[in-house]
């Protein structure tokens, strides 16, 4: 199946208040498009929802909640259940709606973390979809568990000190049916999964990388071009797990083989503005290197977790 | 009919199983417990067709619960303390959101310091959150409340907590009268909401809302709950001549003949002060207990109507309003009684903290101590 070979039906309608270049809104489009019309939306506060639509206008075509910012697991989960209830009763009839969430990284990583697990933890039925824009960007870019260790943002003026959390892998030792990262430059490989995970039931997990051109300072044009970056220089995995057993995906699976070494790093950080300070940083190469073995003990550990 | 020798809890969760309730979420904490146990046990062995999420905290029962209600299920959790209070975001969101769910808060005092023994702080504490409140005081109003609670929720589309003292009600067995199934079921057909969050209806729930709309949203909320308290009094007639078991309206008024002092108090305090009552009236003092049951919307008017003119009111709150005169009970019953043109005195006092005891003969002393301070 080729890009051309999507459904032309939209599920998101022009006239959303997202930015221009918004990655965000890119991914759904195809999610949309895998998931059809019969899907339930929960959302968390994010820039998601603040670029829908004000009451009583919306953007979205599909049926969405909008919750609170700790709720999405339980939400979602409680939601399904019911939906299984009231089918089950034969008070709704016909085939349930998927039950999916669309939900920052913040929501995920921070202040959604407890919730997730727990739906996780008793394989609750919906698809999780984190978009990760590495920041609250919502609110004008401050640091969430998901910013890279060094990226300034607002409530980390002088750059982040530590690293950050590896929600995907923490989702993946939840052992639940699925887990899976993907990316917006390989949308293909976002729409397989999406209509794989569609197929199963209990909890799904799908991160996607959402290069943000507002908070990251690159031109609205780039987004695709950064993402694909984020891949070839290691930056960013791509990869898929069922029960805990790991897949890695190409074009990743040949880093983490060794068949190709990834791109330099600069490559991917120099298209971002978010980095401008460390060209004229005197740790520039110190703090260079470290990105780059962070980047090399990554694709090692997962070289060695497929073998799990 | 059937009649029951069992606990609070247990008459609770009865209710619940009658109820035919499609989802229930839950996080167990004490004094709640056995209502979450009984209700796992009778959806695992098949006594109840429902769905039952243990999820791991109660913002997040909250949550689920909220969200099962938006997809048109009849839900039900329960709480208590400071589960209530980790609740206390979702509860906003779901009266303000307009979705129909039933709570249990078996009453307990929060910390710090911890304690496992009743007061209404834990409630008190959401009296702005839009949701509309019970206090049941016995095992039988507890089974009755439960199910008025699903038939006013689903009319005015409000959510509704049922409140009960934790272990002095909870756990004390008293004897209760079920109601056959095809009761219940009359006075509770499956539940139709208007709308569903599905996509057969269609449209988008809680999005970012103008200060314009966002009007509307919240004056409607209002209307709706000052309307719940003659919708509550309807309910109350058609339960009672359904089931035959008495219902007493916004207050149970004990001895009202003659009275010219009215003792108010809700929960289980409430059926004490009626042995208090007795002292006072066999030492002379014409006193009559005045017993809330609904405690949101606060029933102004009905208290109005019951006090006559020159009345004294004295208040007991099992609850502290800090910095304040004393309790909720007694700035409710000031603002509501302020605009009377006769002389109504009142006056009122804080007791019964973290389980304090209760017992009659201290509450006549206390009501004694109040009539000194209205001479």
């Amino acid at each position: 199946m080729k890009i051309q070979d999507l459904s032309s039906l939209e599920y998101i309608l022009p006239g959303t208040g997202a930015c221009a270049g918004c990655s965000s809104t890119i991914g759904l489009r195809i999610i949309g498009k895998a998931l059809g019309e019969n899907a339930v939306c929960l959302m968390t506060p994010s820039c998601a929802v603040a670029s829908m639509g004000m009451t009583p206008k919306t953007s979205y075509t599909f049926p969405a909640l909008n919750i609170c910012f700790a709720s999405a697991g339980a939400a979602a989960g409680g939601m399904s259940m019911a939906l299984d209830s009231l089918y089950e009763k034969g008070r709704l009839k016909g085939e349930k709606p998927v039950v999916f969430t669309w939900v920052g990284d913040g929501g995920t990583y921070d202040i959604g973390f407890q919730g997730l697990s727990g739906a996780a933890e008793r394989n609750d039925d919906f698809i999780h979809f984190c978009y990760n824009n590495e920041a609250y960007s919502n609110t004008g870019v401050q640091r969430s568990g998901a910013t890279p260790q060094h990226v300034p943002t607002t409530t980390s003026p002088s750059g982040k000190k530590m690293p950050k959390k590896n929600v995907p892998l923490l989702m993946l030792e939840h052992r639940p049916p699925y887990v899976a990262t993907a990316s917006l430059a390989y949308p293909m490989d976002l729409y397989r999964k999406v209509e794989k995970a569609k197929k199963m039931t209990g909890f799904r997990y799908i991160e996607i990388h959402m290069p943000c051109c507002t908070s990251w300072k690159f031109p609205a044009s780039e987004t695709i071009k950064v993402s694909k970056l984020a891949v070839q220089t290691g930056s960013w995995l791509l990869w898929e797990a069922e029960y805990g057993k790991l897949t890695i995906n190409a074009p990743t699976a040949s880093l983490v083989s060794g068949q190709k070494e990834p791109k330099p790093v600069e490559a991917y950080l120099k298209a971002q503005g978010r980095y401008n300070w460390l060209w004229k940083s005197p740790q520039q190469a110190e703090y260079l290197e470290g990105i780059e073995l962070n980047i090399r003990q990554e694709l090692d550990f997962m070289n060695g977790r497929t073998r799990l | 009919m059937t009649k029951i020798f069992d606990t609070g809890n247990a008459a609770c969760a009865l209710a619940v199983k009658a109820a035919n309730v499609d989802f229930v979420a839950a996080y167990p904490i004490t004094p709640q417990t056995s209502v979450v146990e009984k209700i796992a046990s009778y959806v695992a062995n098949g006594e109840m067709q429902a769905k039952y999420l243990s999820v791991e905290s109660e913002h997040s029962a909250a949550s689920a619960v909220a969200a099962a209600s938006a997809v048109g299920a009849r839900v039900f959790t329960a709480t208590s303390s400071q589960g209530l209070l980790y609740m206390h975001e979702i509860l906003h969101y779901s009266a303000g959101g307009r979705l129909s769910m039933v709570m249990t808060n078996v009453n307990r005092a929060v910390c710090a310091p911890w304690c496992l023994y009743v007061d209404h702080q834990d409630a008190i504490s959401q009296r702005d959150t839009g949701w509309i409140q019970f206090f049941a005081a016995s095992n039988q109003e507890i089974y009755d409340m439960i199910l008025l609670a699903y038939k006013v929720t689903e009319e005015v589309n409000i959510p509704v907590m049922v409140n009960y003292d934790g272990f002095l009600v909870s756990h004390s067995s008293m004897p209760f009268d079920t109601l056959e199934q095809n009761l219940v079921d009359k006075f509770l057909p499956p539940y139709e909401p208007s709308w569903r969050l599905h996509p057969k209806w269609g449209g988008t729930f809680g999005n970012v809302t103008p200060s314009a709309e966002y009007v509307p949203f919240r004056t409607s909320l209002n209307a709706d709950m000052k309307r719940t308290g003659q919708v509550f009094l309807d309910f109350s007639k058609e339960y009672e001549k359904l089931s035959g078991h008495l219902q007493s309206g916004h207050f149970e008024v004990y001895r009202p003949e003659g009275a010219t002092h009215f003792l108010l108090s809700m929960g289980s305090m409430g059926k004490e002060m009626e042995l208090a009552v007795d002292t006072l009236r066999k030492q002379g003092i014409p006193a009559a207990g005045l017993r809330l049951r609904i405690f949101r919307p606060f029933p102004e008017e009905a208290l109005n109507s019951i006090l006559p003119s020159g009345a004294k009111l004295l208040v007991f709150d099992r609850n502290m309003v800090y910095g304040s005169m004393g309790g909720v009970l007694l700035q409710e019953a000031k603002a509501s009684l302020f605009d009377r043109k006769d002389s109504i005195r009142v006056t009122g006092i804080s007791l019964g903290l973290g389980g304090e005891d209760l017992p009659a003969s201290l509450l006549v002393n206390k009501a004694k101590e109040m009539m000194e301070v209205l001479k």
